[in-house]
């Protein structure tokens, strides 16, 4: 394996790393908010890209795992007021056993069939929602006791060590020997199984850790928001904004994920004044770098790969 | 060899059927520890089915693969491969992203989810089977940037790395250079001195014939012959498969035809796929009303050069068509202009009915015109009117190659190209296809360029004959001199 740390990209993360922690002296609570819910959004969008980008298989549903994780999560400390760490972990096992009965069957479809198969989950998970409105607050939303903290620093700070953690988790695991028999699996399915991988084993694998991520990072944006609705979790403009932000920034970098959310959280609250402007020319941003720079922002930055 | 031994392979009464087309019927082989077998059958013969049956890509219906005695029909590949059944790919997909040891690397990890820092030795490892290929000196390299052959090695390296007792190669020296194929060669043999069984597969018996000690030939799923490479090629169903036996052929004289310059012309025709040269400097002519068949291997280039008279595939040197070239023309306009492709794969609209997919073909003409073309056209393809409102998709082979050629006779073409029509039909409907051309050819002006490997099938039709070989044209002549002067290079 390669030197990572002779890698200018390793060196452009410390950075982005050093930056980020050092920036709450200067910005006002408000942009710390902000970009706490782009670090949350940053693990979604990683989670997302170990599927897409090394099992080859686009995941149309990244909030079905996600929207279990925080509703688990929010309903269990609401109901039973069990601690935050609880909840967390508790949000994180539903997305995970949503996880692996979602991809079980999913997985023995091809192709295009996948992506649709975790579409529908989308709109089903929406659906319950609505239906047992009692324990999910239903459209209106649910809100929760217990917050992580009441301090926009303490906050930020969490959600960037989060992130920075899940990442280099998710980073590491991608240019691990797994990673390494997960991306053949992905391109080839064929030729990795004859080369003796269980193929549908490793893209199980890498869908339960996606969904591990996603519903972690789930669960605990439910407590640093301290409500959760359909339209924040679970609806499929969600999903859209996480899979724009993970292409933006650049299939298989994983990191290149965590750069697009953070991208496209900021870029949204620039151009608000705007209005409805802003959703459209965000769009359209989006469209010019995957039609342009399939490689996203680290392909830019890299420029080494051939498309 | 030691032929008394029990066999480390061995196949017996393996059946598949893909819908109506049966690619192996009760398919028997044995091969070997120490021993090379080569597994040849024309394209469509069932042979890739076969290969693809061991190594578990697909399942077979019936019949049993042992593997040193253990049954291994029905598994999964991952399991197969791991009781040590190797494959080497004829078309290589490396990890792009990755260099040539991390690819070498990869075959070498085990199957596991928890092993995330790898295996100790490794490298160690991946470096010598490396060495042994020949790699050793581009490690460090990125796989879209190696020579084809490299790849191929590459291949081969990957399969050594599982350690495999049995090693199936497809087509081994497709897209090699004698130098290579020698080079190539060499480490066939040296599985076969390791004691592994190795069966090789490929289009003809020649290319493999210095390298096998055996040789099985396919035609249409089932077995024909058997023995050293010379017994195969003296026998005498292998030779009617390849070369066509005697056969009768009715050849009408360029000089007969009436326009003097040529109506196609394909001058130094140049095609390149990725480092694979598929077209080496083809020129060709067909005249006004010609029958010109092009016969040769599968991978010899026919489809390529079809491709680029269609417009399909980019080129260097020039097609020029009733005086007007057709390099800056777009593949519809091409087929707008008369020049209409039957392909190889098809293409028919499965979900849709035999009419409907009729009804398309002649889209652009009046309702009248229409109708007076369909009623000929089920003149010619009788079965097809019966099938009218069955979906294309449930239709046999051979059904199904009779609409190919009838929805583009339904186009009113002036050339058609036709691409193997043979491909994997039982020889019954063989017959009535060749009917329907040759009823084509006396009663219409269309002029019509065969590809073949079928040559019983692509000789009694032709004017002229050209042969194609590894993407250079390689003789010309009438169809009555190809068996004398081709054909015995042909097998």
């Amino acid at each position: 394996m390669r030197d990572i740390t002779k890698t200018p990209l390793f060196w452009f993360c410390i950075l982005c790393i050093v930056v980020a922690s050092v920036l709450p002296v200067w910005v006002s609570g408000y942009v710390l908010g902000l970009l706490t819910v782009a670090y949350y959004y940053g693990v979604f969008a990683m989670a997302w890209d170990l599927l897409f980008g090394f099992a080859n298989e686009v995941n149309f549903g990244p909030t079905f795992l996600i929207g279990l994780g925080a509703y688990t999560a929010g309903i269990v400390n609401g109901r039973y007021g069990l601690p935050i760490t609880v909840c967390v972990l508790l949000g994180t096992l539903a997305a995970i056993v949503g996880g692996l009965l979602l991809a079980l069957p999913a997985l023995r479809v091809s192709g295009p069939y996948f992506g649709l198969t975790t579409l529908v989950a989308v709109l089903i998970l929406q659906n319950l929602i609505v239906v047992f409105a009692d324990l999910t607050g239903g459209e209106i939303g649910l809100t929760v006791p217990d917050v992580i903290s009441i301090d926009a620093r303490a906050n930020y700070w969490i959600a960037l060590a989060f992130m920075v953690v899940c990442g280099a988790i998710l980073w590491g695991l991608s240019r691990s020997s797994v990673g390494l028999i997960l991306q053949a699996s992905g391109q080839d399915k064929v030729q990795a199984g004859a080369l003796g991988f269980n193929v549908t084993k490793h893209k199980l694998a890498a869908f339960v850790i996606s969904a591990f991520f996603s519903g972690l990072a789930g669960a605990m944006l439910v407590f640093y928001m301290g409500t959760a609705s359909v339209g924040t979790f679970i609806d499929l403009t969600v999903a859209v904004q996480i899979i724009i932000a993970a292409v933006m920034g650049g299939r298989r970098t994983i990191v290149g994920a965590a750069l697009g959310s953070i991208f496209l959280v900021g870029m949204t609250e620039v151009l608000r004044p705007m209005g409805e402007l802003a959703t459209l020319i965000v769009s359209v941003i989006a469209l010019l770098v995957v039609l342009f720079f399939p490689n996203g922002f680290i392909g830019m930055l890299t420029r080494k790969e051939p498309a | 060899m030691k032929p008394d031994d029990e066999p480390l392979l061995q196949i017996r009464g393996l059946c598949k059927r893909f819908g109506g087309v049966v690619a192996a019927k009760d398919v028997d082989l044995d091969v070997r520890a120490g021993e090379i077998v080569g597994l040849i059958g024309p394209n469509g013969s069932g042979k890739s089915t076969v290969m693809k049956l061991i190594m578990g890509i697909v399942r077979p219906d019936a019949g049993s693969v042992k593997l040193a005695g253990e049954e291994i029909a029905g598994l999964p590949p991952h399991r197969i491969a791991r009781k040590g059944v190797g494959l080497v790919f004829q078309h290589s997909r490396p990890l792009q992203r990755q260099s040539v040891l991390e690819n070498i690397k990869l075959a070498l990890l085990p199957d596991s989810l928890i092993q995330l820092a790898g295996v100790p030795g490794i490298d160690d490892r991946a470096r010598e089977i490396a060495a042994r290929v020949g790699l050793d000196k581009v490690l460090d390299r990125r796989p879209s940037t190696l020579p084809f052959a490299d790849l191929r090695k590459l291949e081969l390296a990957k399969a050594i790395a599982r350690d495999p007792r049995v090693v199936l190669v497809d087509e081994p020296f497709a897209g090699l250079t004698q130098a290579e194929t020698r080079q190539f060669s060499d480490l066939v043999r040296s599985f076969r001195d390791q004691g592994r069984a190795v069966l090789l597969v490929d289009h003809n018996v020649k290319s493999v014939s210095a390298l096998v000690d055996r040789a099985v030939a396919l035609y249409l799923g089932e077995r024909i012959a058997e023995g050293t490479a010379a017994d195969v090629m003296r026998n005498e169903t292998v030779r009617r498969v390849y070369m066509g036996g005697s056969l009768e052929t009715s050849y009408r004289p360029q000089s007969s035809f009436a326009d003097k310059e040529a109506t196609l012309q394909v001058k130094n025709l140049n095609v390149q796929y990725g480092k694979a040269q598929a077209l080496d400097n083809v020129s060709i002519h067909v005249h006004e009303g010609e029958f010109v068949s092009i016969v040769g291997l599968n991978g010899a280039g026919k489809t390529t050069l079809f491709n680029a008279i269609s417009g399909f595939v980019p080129y260097t040197g020039e097609v020029s068509w009733a005086g007007q070239s057709l390099k800056r023309k777009s593949p519809a306009r091409i087929a707008r202009e008369g020049i209409v492709q039957c392909p190889e794969t098809r293409e028919l609209f499965t979900d849709m009915t035999v009419r409907e997919n009729l009804d398309l073909g002649g889209q652009h003409l009046a309702k009248p015109q229409r109708a007076e073309r369909l009623t000929w056209l089920f003149d010619l393809f009788p079965i097809l009117k019966a099938r009218q409102s069955q979906n294309a998709g449930t239709l046999s082979g051979g059904e199904q190659q009779m609409l190919t050629i009838a929805r583009a006779l339904m186009t009113n073409p002036k050339f058609l190209i036709l691409d193997e029509p043979t491909l994997g039909l039982a020889p019954v409907i063989l017959e009535q296809i060749s009917k329907a051309i040759e009823l084509l050819r006396k009663t219409t002006r269309i002029t019509m360029l065969l590809g073949e490997q079928n040559v019983t099938f692509a000789l009694p039709h032709a004017d002229r004959v050209y042969v194609l070989e590894h993407g250079r044209i390689e003789w010309e002549g009438p169809p009555d001199r190809f068996a004398a002067e081709a054909g015995e290079g042909y097998l």
